[in-house]
């Protein structure tokens, strides 16, 4: 598979990576996307991913992979190991998200995570009605949820602010996952799924925001 | 029934005879000990191509031998003990690769070991034979490797003891090894596990017929002790849930007897096991000699205790495998492993495979654990 050929918001961050880095992917999947970096950006890498069907994908596309559930923590990994630890559309189903991110950022110099926003106008009309909502970007019901941790954009970022995280760099895409002009000013009400590239507080390289 | 012969023959490597290299240089050895000579029984399933680099080398666990896969007998009633692993279309597929099992050196399978003749003495070595390490095996499988005119192996592989014998190929002749493939393996043995096999030598050490292990002299054998140690050894290879699953606490006769017979049916079970492993003829000397092997195995002692230094050298590609429920080497041992090759940045795998039947799983042909191996191996090109 083609970079050009993976989900929106992995055509994204395939475009902030820079040629020949070092990838950590967290719930790395099929190695889909490793694989394409692997061959048009010349990254290396591993990925780490729980699922066996996953693991034997990952192997038939030369994708190294650990094995490992990343609720119970990333210590194998030395700090400053990576350039880029990514984790896609995972964070908001981890047991204790603010940890996995400090955990990330002391692995990578720069840590990329996207995640669907609780804030987008469908979601805020279902609780409105008075039900948690179920659509697309989050499928499951209450009961049977993986995700556990959903937020806002707004969440997100004071979050960041609270940990002492740089945001580099934000995408939001709409449910077309396509980035449209509406998100420059009301992100979190048009905005389905958020991807941003952040930093550890010190450390200030290009500093990007853009919609 | 017949159908079942028939799937047996198109998956097996048929009938097999192992070969001997006798090997006339000397080895040093880790004890300071040197042998003079030796010989390396083995047998091998494929064929090596044209540019010999479609070799595996399969290494063995504890009380393993060189006969691997097929039969060594039109009337065998078993087949190799990684038979499930190494065949045509099995994982190990030999229409690819030419795997190669050496018996390891101190063992009772044909190579050199306790009951070879002592060129110094004439007689059986005995309780004289050197304590063997597994750098040592891995020197040995060397010599037997530039025998057999192979610059270097595609792969090296093994389970348990035999995971270990791959970590150290790949370490002590990082050019000469491409792919590891480490299963059901640690690093080193903890504690616990040096305290089960203490007590499987004490076990065969204080039997009556042991006499310091002159026991041929004496035309007799402990049995008793050997069994024992070998009831230990089994029981850590299986998990605590399977054997729940597998006895309980059923009772062989229906009802309690109070009394010392066989009363419990994993009792029963055990005692067979001791049996039926004094039935294979393995030499209780060379029990002793393998389980002091595991002991003294610590690739990360020349390092001051660093794995990650003691992998820094190696150039191969890594597979690790463990199983969920083996707590002899459990999956966090594995990661033991992977974490040292990361922190070196090398090309490594690693998976855990869900299964309840503990240490054993490695010689068990689970379907999750033979789609990882088949899928990897596949992965390899060889001219």
């Amino acid at each position: 598979m083609k970079i050009i050929e993976l989900r929106s918001e992995h055509q994204i961050i395939a475009e902030w990576i820079t040629n020949g880095s070092r990838i950590l992917d967290l719930g790395c999947g099929n190695g889909a996307f490793l694989a394409a970096l692997q061959h048009e950006k010349e990254v290396t890498g591993y990925g780490i991913e729980i699922d066996p069907d996953n693991i034997v994908d990952c192997i038939s596309k030369n994708v190294k992979v650990i094995q490992a559930n990343l609720d119970e923590g990333l210590s194998g990994f030395d700090a400053n190991s990576f350039d880029y630890v990514v984790m896609t559309q995972t964070i908001q189903a981890m047991r204790f998200p603010h940890k996995v991110i400090n955990e990330m950022l002391r692995i990578g110099r720069e840590v990329i995570v996207t995640f669907p926003n609780l804030g987008h106008w469908k979601h805020r009309l279902k609780l409105l009605k008075g039900n948690i909502p179920v659509t697309a970007p989050l499928p499951n019901s209450w009961f049977e949820t993986p995700n556990i941790h959903i937020c806002t954009i707004g969440d997100f970022e004071r979050l960041c602010s609270s940990l002492g995280i740089n945001i580099l760099e934000r995408a939001i895409l709409n449910s077309t996952h396509r980035p449209v002009k509406t998100m420059k000013l009301f992100p979190n009400l048009f905005g389905e799924v958020a991807i941003y590239r952040t930093c550890k507080a010190p450390y200030k390289p290009n500093f990007n925001l853009h919609n | 029934m017949k159908k079942y012969k028939d799937e047996i023959n198109h998956s097996s490597v048929g009938l097999v005879i192992a070969k001997n290299q006798i090997i006339s240089s000397e080895l040093k050895l880790d004890s300071g000990t040197t042998l003079k000579g030796y010989n390396l029984c083995y047998e091998t399933y494929g064929r090596l191509n044209k540019k010999r680099d479609n070799a595996i080398l399969i290494c063995h666990a504890l009380t393993g031998d060189q006969h691997a896969a097929g039969y060594n007998d039109p009337a065998d009633k078993k087949p190799g003990w990684w038979d499930n692993m190494i065949g045509p279309g099995k994982p190990v597929d030999t229409n690819k690769f030419f795997v190669v099992c050496p018996n390891n050196l101190g063992g009772c399978g044909g190579s050199t070991g306790p009951l070879s003749p002592n060129p110094s003495t004439g007689f059986a070595y005995g309780p004289d034979f050197p304590i063997i390490t597994v750098r040592d095996w891995v020197e040995s499988q060397n010599r037997l490797l530039e025998s057999l005119e192979i610059e270097s192996w595609a792969v090296v592989m093994g389970g348990s003891l035999g995971g270990m014998q791959a970590i150290q190929w790949a370490i002590d002749y990082p050019h000469k090894v491409k792919h590891s493939v480490i299963i059901a393996a640690a690093p080193k043995l903890s504690t616990q596990n040096i305290a089960f096999n203490e007590i499987a030598r004490q076990a065969i050490r204080s039997d009556p017929n042991f006499f310091d292990g002159l026991y041929k002299t004496k035309n007799t054998f402990p049995e008793h002790g050997l069994k024992l140690a070998r009831m230990v050894g089994h029981l850590t290879y299986l998990s605590d849930d399977i054997l729940h699953t597998k006895f309980g606490r059923e009772l062989k006769k229906g009802k309690i007897e109070f009394g010392f017979d066989v009363e419990f049916e994993v009792e029963s079970y055990l005692k067979y096991q001791g049996e039926s492993f004094i039935g294979q003829r393995f030499d209780a000397n060379s029990y002793l000699l393998m389980t002091k092997t595991l002991d003294y195995f610590d690739p990360a002692e020349k390092y001051e205790g660093k794995l990650s230094d003691a992998l820094k050298k190696c150039k191969s590609n890594f597979l690790v495998i463990s199983f969920s429920s083996d707590w002899r080497f459990s999956p966090t041992r594995s990661m033991e492993i992977v974490r040292a090759l990361l922190e070196n940045d090398k090309n490594v795998i690693y998976s855990e495979i869900e299964s309840e039947l503990g240490h054993d799983s490695f010689l068990l042909p689970i379907p999750q654990y033979h789609r990882i191996l088949s899928t990897y191996l596949n992965k390899i090109t060889v001219t």
